[in-house]
């Protein structure tokens, strides 16, 4: 036994009590359960997309290895899939993010104003997304939705929205919009007003044009706010189910045939567990990627940000 | 005064006494019309426990899985009847249709016994069935011993009863050798066309009966009534697109949607006369169906006509029933017509859509749950349905054959029996049964869309709808 200068016993290893060399276990304990808890349905559904497992066939349930995806990557409506729904995230991420930047900007100043209109935008995020789709396709109604009108006020009487395939993704896009922009402009929001003021106010004192100070200095200084806001949206997006299930069923055609749509179908309508399985693997994999890349440039502007420090 | 009543409803149940002399002569003993059901209703129920013991299962709950339906609500309306009957308690849950067949295949997939019998369409079968989720309701139908002698089988219309029943053979006659009986016919729709006859007579117009008049009528509305368009009929990325007006023109025609060839089935959307057809249907919806018609589901099919917004349907006959009555503008105003649209058939086709009760294959409690479906697909629970709620239409022939039905429908809907004498010998299920009917006939709607939409020319969609089809046949085994 060693002994402390203080002359009080220090144990080894071997001789800690058992709670004090559990504990680190123990405090990680809930970490591992929560990771359990998503690995397990992972795991199964990685199981699944190696079998044939129809349940309306269930004798012919077996593994069949990566049949399923071979089928699912020579079949052009899986192409069809990957692009809608790879256009429908960068449409809505992008215009999101434009749209929540500008609005943050032009709250960014705290008045009463500014502070009851930011609350105010935020209600259509508090709007289950399958619920506002079903009030927009009230309002593109062509016999009576208010858009409808509108459209028809603008020179297009016979607008069709999420009716033809022409227009189906424009009319889901923009109501993704209008659900989630908020969500993008209060990330925002918080981020500019948490940025130091001193960069903004030499800027003012030595007379810098506005356009110089957004993209020399607010930009690089909002960016890791940005990359974080724009994370989230991506994976919603690339995800997405409820507004375009709600619309159109993934229709007119294949039109809007996104990833989740598709998987949905397959499992619930047309009982194909393994291709489901397979779908979502895939869209796993593509979200797994797009995560990658964007977290590794937010830690690399992390690192600037320190070396800058 | 309560012995009177009770003495009157007895000879009801004797037939002694028809309902509308019982209604009479009750109101002169002052008694209400509901007061009144509820005596009759209660006579017949122990004159039935008389000859069976319905009884065996007293204390029993018995859980069901239901869609927001007329069908339910007569069901729910009459539940009284059944548990002061058999002492039996029922649980429900009621979903709307959007999300209520993805909730029976989640509740079933998952083995779970949460719900003993359930609502169910005839094509559902074709999955649940072979994958093991439903009861043969031969087992209990054939057996004296759990079946009421007075349940009378043999009065469910025979198409509706083969047409619940499949041996599980892609493409072998529905109803055929060594069919098994997944689920007992409790409700079920024709195809035909519903019209606005204020507006028809308005305008000097006549229903069509063929295809051309149909096309032609249809774009007379659109052109000449203001604010309405000529035919309404469903339009979805689902393959309720394809079952109702467009399977039974289709299948007017003598066009299929599959042959067998060397036996297996061959996809056969792409015949010249398959082609002719979709050709004329786009062009109907392309000149005189609603705007926004690929959203368009029944229910929107349905409410326009109500609402004044389209001519005409060809869709599901309760559709225009139920849209005559109260709450809808055009209540009155509507009129049905069995349609034929081939010149050369002799007759309507009607593709039929029945509402039908399973068991669940996991149910701890078949032969209670079996007591449930004997009573709610029973001659008398179907007579107050008929005469009293919207338990329209009927699946036993005695209920069509009830007077006081007929005079109910010849009074308030105008036509609709003549309709449905028209429409019902035709009438059946045309889709050739085969577990992929619900990817195929989507892929068939979604085909649809994009003929309607211009995306594809009829012709080149066809070919390609077939070779898919045939390609996931093949990769199913089929």
């Amino acid at each position: 036994m060693a002994t402390e200068a203080l002359g009080r016993p220090v144990m080894d290893g071997s001789r800690r009590p058992f709670m004090r060399r559990a504990l680190p276990y123990l405090l990680s304990l809930p970490a591992l359960l929560v990771c359990i808890g998503i690995l397990i349905p992972f795991g199964t559904a990685v199981y699944y997309s190696l079998q044939r497992y129809n349940l309306a066939f269930p004798m012919t349930r077996g593994f069949i290895w990566f049949e399923n995806y071979t089928l699912l990557f020579t079949d052009p409506g899986f192409w069809n899939t990957v692009r809608v729904s790879l256009l429908y995230t960068l449409y809505t991420v992008g215009f999101e993010l434009v749209l929540g930047l500008a609005i943050a900007m032009l709250l960014q100043r705290r008045s009463f104003f500014n502070n009851t209109m930011s609350i105010l935008l935020l209600l259509p995020l508090m709007i289950a997304p399958a619920i506002a789709a079903l009030m927009w396709k009230l309002m593109t109604n062509p016999g009576f939705g208010i858009l409808s009108y509108f459209a028809s006020l603008l020179g297009f009487p016979d607008f069709k929205w999420a009716s033809a395939s022409s227009s189906a993704l424009f009319t889901v896009v923009l109501i993704d919009i209008w659900v989630y922009t908020p969500f993008m402009m209060v990330l925002l929001l918080a981020g500019l007003r948490a940025l130091p003021r001193q960069p903004f106010e030499a800027a003012e004192l030595d007379g810098v044009p506005q356009s110089f100070v957004f993209f020399r200095i607010t930009l690089p200084m909002l960016t890791p706010y940005i990359i974080t806001a724009s994370l989230f949206r991506m994976l919603e997006s690339i995800q997405q189910f409820d507004i375009i299930y709600a619309m159109t069923q993934g229709g007119p055609g294949n039109s809007l045939m996104v990833f989740q749509v598709a998987a949905y179908l397959e499992r619930y309508q047309y009982t194909n567990v393994g291709r489901s399985a397979a779908i979502l693997m895939v869209l796993w994999a593509i979200t797994f990627l797009l995560s990658n890349i964007f977290i590794k440039q937010w830690l690399r502007l992390r690192e600037r940000a320190r070396g800058v420090a | 005064m309560y012995s009177r009543i009770q003495d009157l409803a007895n000879a009801v149940v004797r037939r002694q006494l028809d309902r509308r002399n019982f209604l009479r002569r009750a109101g002169q003993l002052g008694i209400g019309a509901s007061a009144a059901t509820y005596f009759l209703n209660r006579a017949q129920s122990t004159a039935l426990a008389q000859d069976f013991d319905w009884q065996k299962h007293k204390g029993t709950t018995v859980k069901l899985l239901l869609n927001k339906h007329p069908y339910a609500d007569a069901m729910i309306a009459n539940l009284d009847t059944f548990k002061s009957m058999t002492g039996m308690e029922v649980t429900y849950d009621v979903f709307p249709e959007d999300v209520y067949f993805d909730k029976v295949t989640a509740e079933l997939s998952s083995g779970g016994g949460n719900y003993d019998a359930f609502m169910t369409g005839a094509y559902q079968t074709w999955q649940y069935g072979p994958a093991g989720w439903l009861v043969d309701m031969n087992e209990f139908i054939n057996d004296a011993a759990l079946t009421n002698p007075n349940y009378n089988w043999e009065d469910i219309l025979p198409n509706l009863r083969a047409s619940t029943a499949w041996s599980g053979v892609p493409g072998a006659e529905l109803g055929g050798e060594g069919a098994k009986q997944w689920a007992i016919p409790w409700g079920f729709e024709l195809n035909s066309i519903a019209y606005n006859k204020r507006v028809f007579d308005a305008q000097g117009l006549t229903p069509p009966n063929n295809m051309a008049e149909l096309l032609e009528v249809a774009a007379k509305i659109s052109k000449d009534v203001d604010g309405m368009y000529g035919v309404g009929v469903r339009g979805s990325r689902s393959w309720a697109t394809i079952h109702p007006g467009f399977l039974s023109g289709y299948s007017n025609f003598n066009e299929r949607d599959f042959t067998m060839e060397d036996g297996k089935l061959m996809a056969a959307m792409a015949t010249p006369g398959s082609k002719s057809f979709h050709a004329d249907w786009v062009k109907m919806i392309q000149d005189s169906g609603p705007r926004d018609w690929a959203t368009y589901t029944w229910y929107q099919v349905g409410t326009d006509l109500g609402a004044g917004a389209s001519g005409m349907i060809y869709d599901a006959d309760i559709l225009g029933y139920f849209m005559n009555g109260e709450g809808n503008a055009e209540a009155g105003n509507l009129a049905y017509h069995a349609f034929a649209p081939n010149p050369e058939a002799s007759a309507p086709t009607p593709n039929v859509w029945i509402w039908s009760l399973g068991m669940s294959n996991f149910s701890t409690q078949k032969e209670a749950a079996w007591l449930f479906m004997q009573w709610a697909s029973g001659t008398d629970h179907a007579l107050f349905g008929a005469r009293d709620m919207d338990f329209v239409n009927p699946v036993r022939q005695s209920v069509w054959d009830d007077q006081a039905f007929q005079d109910r429908i010849a009074k308030s809907y105008p036509g609709y029996l003549e309709q449905y004498k028209a429409s019902a010998p035709g009438s059946k299920i045309y889709f050739t049964p085969q577990p992929l009917f619900f990817n195929l006939t989507t892929e068939w709607a979604s085909m649809l869309q994009q003929m309607v939409g211009n995306e594809v020319p009829v012709d080149e969609g066809l070919d390609q709808l077939a070779e898919s089809v045939n390609r996931q046949l093949r990769q199913a085994g089929i």
